[in-house]
């Protein structure tokens, strides 16, 4: 098997065996209704994560997912209840805001020689801020629009549903798919991941690629946070704190190197999942703190990242090479 | 001869870096079919002119021209269009993506706006096939060793490019088979009529491969010539610049032989870095390493200290076997080195003088015996006026110091140490007259003082002034001894040059 993919193996083996013995514990948790649960609980999350895994992959960091969660959140249910936006009009400005933010970031982080680190942290600041300028109070979202969108779902025998947000997060990671193993501009991505001079060197176009890159991460999150209004029908500015961290854990657990250059865009959904899992186990045992959940996931990225150094360390290329010229 | 003779020519390039003219109207031609290398010591002004070649520098006066019209190269990859690739010592592609995706990356065939693996990688079979190298093209290139990476650069360069070669020491860090295996490569494309350009400090493997040769010394061009014409000994004097009538036996008295042993190697070494070496060292002994760049000098200095550990053989201090694995091993008996690059490996530029004295002997004392600032003054003031250190205050940030003054900082440094055994790579390079003689009496001083000491340097006058013994790298191998009256620098050249092994092709 090929090195890279070896962490992903494990994580999918982690999540499997979890899973069969939370099952064995709590029966009901192999049922249909979990699992539809699991995709429309997850969405957002896993809608950043899609955009987050370029980040890292290219090898950057973007910390200001979360908060553009919350800013579009406010800002989408600003324009619908306040200024009577419909709710596409409102969704479409909020992805235009969120693509020209993620084009600035880049654009800092590139032709200033910024650490993407400083630069989104930056920008968490700048979009929490925003959203609390703009309200500090929940704003409901009371619209036809939602109401319909909410009611779009497919009935799964055993009494489970597949909601609109959940099949919307599995196309995000399918399309993401696609763009980061099937295109150049998925190719350019983990070159500058690899080796940003070697990358420089061999053609590709740097600046273009990284503005790009943190485009789609913050397009995405607005596009998180889009489904996110969706799911809580409000937009509060102190929404989805610290959620960039649990996606930068989904794409670690994922089996993506968080030096980059290697990483699966499906690593990261087994990765999304698991933190799910590990949320619903809580749930199910009703006795456990939900702080647990931040237990389990600390022990987990741990493993990860000692897992990944030895399965790249162990195999590093070189001098024991076993291949004769 | 006639001007459409050379694909790709330089005429009176000319390059200043602030007051520093790096090339001095320098010509150069390239023709096709043949392999040029091109030679010189450290900053003779090779890799400037190569950037030029590719693009990366622009020059201050002269033209390039490429099949005789005059051309402007923006950079790399706008060279690249004219046809001149290069592929760099270091190979620049990406270890982390597939053989196949880095023989094509920015021109990866498509089907429907995706990237056709299937064809990408059948391209890439028959490419490398061309190159005689048969390896799966989807694995990572990474697994494969530093040689198969190498000429994966080279098929990509050629297939990009495909007129000029430029090889910028490609072997340095091959071993001899594989460096057999590139040349057969480098002939294939030479048959194929590609003109190109082969960096190298091996003399063996110039011999072996070029047709020609350039060699540049201080930013001048010192000859182009017919390499069958040439002996190694003619190579070496026109790189160092010698001349072997220079005679005359040094004034080294072939010293009261010292007898205490201080250290002893025995098979020493390290695979592709220094070749087993046998060395005894006494007290109040300098030996003086002779060798062009990239002969093993500095690789030899780095393996006694403990930077890059020796995998054979083994070392005695004062008789008892010792392993020297880690520099504080080193460190805790009594070494000390004063490495060839000071900005990156010596100084601290942002500390000042009196922190960067010290450093050394704080880390002997360790973590829980700190100096205070009055013995930190004290000492760095005693060291100051030893060795006459230029600066306005012991508190002056030391990358703001000259570069004489900052090698005398890091002299400073492991005296301070009381070292019984001293390296010093190249202590005198960059640094002005003065502090130049200030460094030499200091070497004389502590000899004289009974420490030991390894001095690396490539001015052969200053060597045979004050080494006890010689000994002289050559690929990586130390291949001679040199002691008493037979110093002379006429002798180290045709050490250097000597050649047994192999005939010239």
């Amino acid at each position: 098997m090929k090195r890279s993919l070896r962490p992903l193996a494990a994580t999918a083996a982690i999540f499997l065996i979890a899973y069969a013995v939370s099952v064995l514990q709590f029966p009901g948790m192999l049922s249909t209704r979990v699992l539809g649960n699991f995709l429309t609980d997850n969405a957002f999350l896993g809608i950043t994560a899609v955009g987050m895994t370029f980040v890292i992959i290219s090898g950057g960091i973007d910390l200001s997912v979360g908060a553009v969660i919350g800013f579009t959140g406010v800002l989408i249910a600003v324009l619908i209840s306040w200024l009577g936006f419909h709710p596409l009009v409102a969704f479409a400005i909020a992805l235009g805001v969120a693509a020209l933010f993620g084009a600035a970031m880049g654009v800092t982080i590139h032709y200033l020689q910024v650490p993407s680190f400083i630069v989104t942290l930056a920008g968490m600041f700048l979009a929490r801020g925003g959203a609390s300028v703009i309200t500090q109070d929940s704003v409901p979202v009371n619209h036809d629009f939602y109401s319909a969108i909410s009611d779009l779902i497919i009935r799964l025998p055993g009494g489970g549903r597949l909601s609109f947000i959940g099949l919307l997060m599995v196309a995000v990671f399918l399309l993401g798919a696609l763009l980061a193993h099937r295109t150049r501009f998925g190719s350019y991505v983990y070159a500058l991941g690899g080796n940003p001079v070697s990358a420089s060197l061999m053609g590709v176009p740097v600046a273009r690629t990284t503005i790009q890159i943190y485009m789609l991460s913050s397009v995405l999150a607005a596009l998180a946070g889009i489904v996110f209004s969706l799911y809580t029908s409000a937009g509060y500015p102190l929404a989805a704190v610290g959620v960039e961290l649990d996606a930068i854990s989904a794409v670690v657990i994922g089996g993506t190197l968080l030096t980059g250059g290697y990483g699966f865009v499906l690593g990261t959904f087994v990765g999304v999942m698991l933190l799910g899992l590990v949320q619903t186990y809580i749930i199910f045992d009703g006795t456990l703190s939900s702080w647990w959940t931040k237990i389990v996931i600390g022990v987990l990225l741990f493993l990860f990242i000692v897992l990944q150094r030895i399965i790249f360390a162990a195999s590093a290329p070189g001098e024991e090479s076993p291949e004769k010229v | 001869m006639a001007d459409g003779e050379y694909v790709l020519e330089a005429r009176g390039v000319l390059k200043i870096f602030g007051n520093h003219v790096a090339l001095d109207n320098v010509d150069f031609g390239l023709r096709s079919g043949e392999v040029h290398a091109l030679l010189g010591e450290n900053g003779a002004g090779k890799s400037t002119l190569i950037k030029i070649l590719t693009g990366a520098y622009q020059p201050d006066g002269g033209g390039i021209y490429v099949d005789g019209a005059e051309v402007s190269l923006d950079n790399p990859l706008h060279a690249q269009t004219f046809g001149i690739g290069t592929v760099y010592q270091e190979v620049n592609l990406l270890p982390n993506r597939s053989v196949a995706e880095n023989l094509f990356l920015g021109h990866q065939p498509r089907r429907f706006g995706f990237v056709d693996f299937r064809r990408m990688e059948a391209d890439a079979r028959a490419l490398l096939a061309n190159y005689d190298l048969h390896i799966d093209p989807s694995s990572e290139l990474g697994t494969h060793s530093v040689a198969v990476q190498q000429i994966v650069a080279i098929a990509r360069a050629v297939q990009l490019s495909g007129k000029v070669l430029i090889l910028d020491e490609p072997t340095a860090s091959l071993d001899r088979n594989e460096v057999e295996r590139l040349f057969e490569v480098v002939r294939g494309l030479k048959a194929r009529g590609l003109a190109i350009i082969f960096i190298t400090h091996f003399l063996d493997q110039v011999f072996a491969i070029a047709d020609r040769v350039t060699v540049l010394r201080n930013g001048t061009l010192i000859d182009t010539r017919q390499l069958d014409a040439l002996s190694r000994t003619d190579v070496v004097r026109l790189m160092l610049g010698k001349d072997i009538a220079f005679s005359g036996a040094t004034d080294v008295e072939p010293s009261e032989t010292p007898d205490e042993v201080l250290l002893e190697f025995k098979a020493y070494g390290r695979r592709r870095s220094v070749l087993p070496f046998d060395l005894t060292i006494h007290k109040g002994e300098v030996i003086g390493v002779a060798g062009l760049l990239g002969s093993g000098r500095t690789e030899v200095a780095r393996i006694m200290f403990g930077a890059d550990p020796a995998d054979q053989g083994e070392a005695m201090v004062n008789g008892k076997p010792t392993s020297l694995r880690r520099t504080t091993d080193a460190i805790r008996h009594g070494f000390g080195f004063c490495p060839e690059d000071r900005k990156a490996e010596g100084i601290l530029g942002d500390l000042s003088v009196r922190e960067n004295i010290v450093i050394a002997l704080q880390g002997k004392l360790g973590w829980f015996k700190a100096l205070n600032r009055d013995e930190q003054l004290e000492i760095a003031g005693r060291f100051g006026e030893a060795m006459d250190i230029r600066a306005a205050s012991l508190d002056m940030p030391v990358k703001l110091l000259s570069g004489g003054n900052q090698q005398k900082v890091i002299l400073s440094r492991w005296l301070a140490t009381d070292p019984a055994f001293l390296i010093l790579d190249e202590p005198t390079r960059g640094i002005d007259v003065g502090a130049h003689a200030e460094i030499v009496r200091t070497i004389n001083r502590l000899r004289e003082d009974g420490m030991a000491m390894l001095v690396i340097s490539s001015e052969l006058d200053e060597v045979v002034a004050y080494s006890s013994r010689i000994v002289v790298m050559r690929d990586r191998e130390m291949v001679a001894e040199l002691r008493g009256k037979n110093i002379n620098p006429g002798v180290i050249v045709q050490a250097i040059a000597n050649h047994t092994d192999e005939a010239v092709a």
